[in-house]
């Protein structure tokens, strides 16, 4: 067993991790937070495969990834101010005025 | 840790430890430079926004008690139990195949940025245009809209609407210094 196949398996449990937080919970918050947990975990295993080749690629795309996290909870944070200031609830499941 | 707890806070100061424990993976990875911004971006701002937005919104006790009264366990345990098995395959997927054991070493900084302004010139022009659109498209989400009131409806609610509005301007400054960390 070797580091990189460590450092993959660690990023695929913060991957699993985040992806049971956005499956489970109600609060628009906390799903946000399962997010960018997996946008963080994404990024880790980018890091592991440029580090396992050496090159400095890998570290690049991570840069990229955390731009894009930056811009998205910024833009989703707004959301969500709009949507409590709107509705005064978090819950996902009484945000249905789109269905039918 | 973070997916479990019911007040907004402490989730937010696990997601802060889970940040930094990264960092320290990747500083063993040999990627100083990404550690030191996972901290200062992840862990210095993103934190930051999160908590003005938790503090913006007022969530306390009563929030931490109606996700108490959410998330039973029936239902969390199906969808857990889905990425578990996706979990089980993906690390059979990992270590099927025996690879030849990898040396770390350090990508400093100076390699990075001369491929990323070198090869990837591009790519960092549209982040550029990314968080651009991102800032303007948060500034044009969170400003409220005035409210347009006919002009027989105006009368008697003149001052309820003017401290409304104070309200808001004040709402949109906050969010403006939260944007700029």
């Amino acid at each position: 067993m070797n580091s990189a196949q460590m450092v993959l398996l660690v990023a695929t449990v913060l991957f699993t991790l985040g992806l049971v937080g956005v499956l489970t919970r109600k609060n628009v918050i906390f799903m946000l937070i399962s997010v960018e947990i997996m946008l963080n975990a994404a990024g880790m295993a980018f890091v592991a495969a440029g580090s396992k080749w050496q090159q400095p690629d890998g570290q690049v795309m991570f840069l990229f990834i955390l731009a894009m996290a930056a811009a998205e909870v910024s833009v989703g944070l707004a959301l969500v101010l709009q949507i409590y200031h709107q509705h005064k609830t978090m819950d996902v499941d009484r945000l249905k005025e789109l269905r039918d | 840790m973070v997916i479990t707890r019911y007040h907004p806070v402490h989730a937010l100061l696990y997601l802060a430890v889970s940040f930094f424990a990264s960092s320290m993976v990747f500083l063993s990875l040999g990627a100083p430079f990404v550690a030191a911004l996972e901290i200062i971006v992840y862990a210095g701002a993103i934190i930051v926004l999160f908590i003005f937005v938790v503090m913006m919104l007022n969530l306390g006790n009563e929030t931490a008690r109606q996700e108490r009264e959410w998330l039973k366990p029936k239902v969390w345990v199906m969808p857990a139990v889905l990425v578990l098995l996706l979990l089980i395959e993906m690390i059979i997927l990992l270590f099927s195949n025996d690879t030849e054991p990898m040396q770390i070493a350090v990508v400093e900084p100076r390699k990075l940025a001369l491929s990323l302004y070198g090869e990837y010139i591009i790519a960092v022009e549209l982040t550029g245009f990314l968080l651009m659109a991102g800032i303007v498209g948060a500034a044009h989400i969170g400003k409220h809209k005035k409210e347009e009131l006919h002009r027989f409806l105006q009368n008697g609610q003149g001052d309820q609407q003017k401290t409304k509005r104070t309200r808001k301007t004040k709402a949109i400054t906050n969010e403006q210094t939260a944007l700029h960390e």
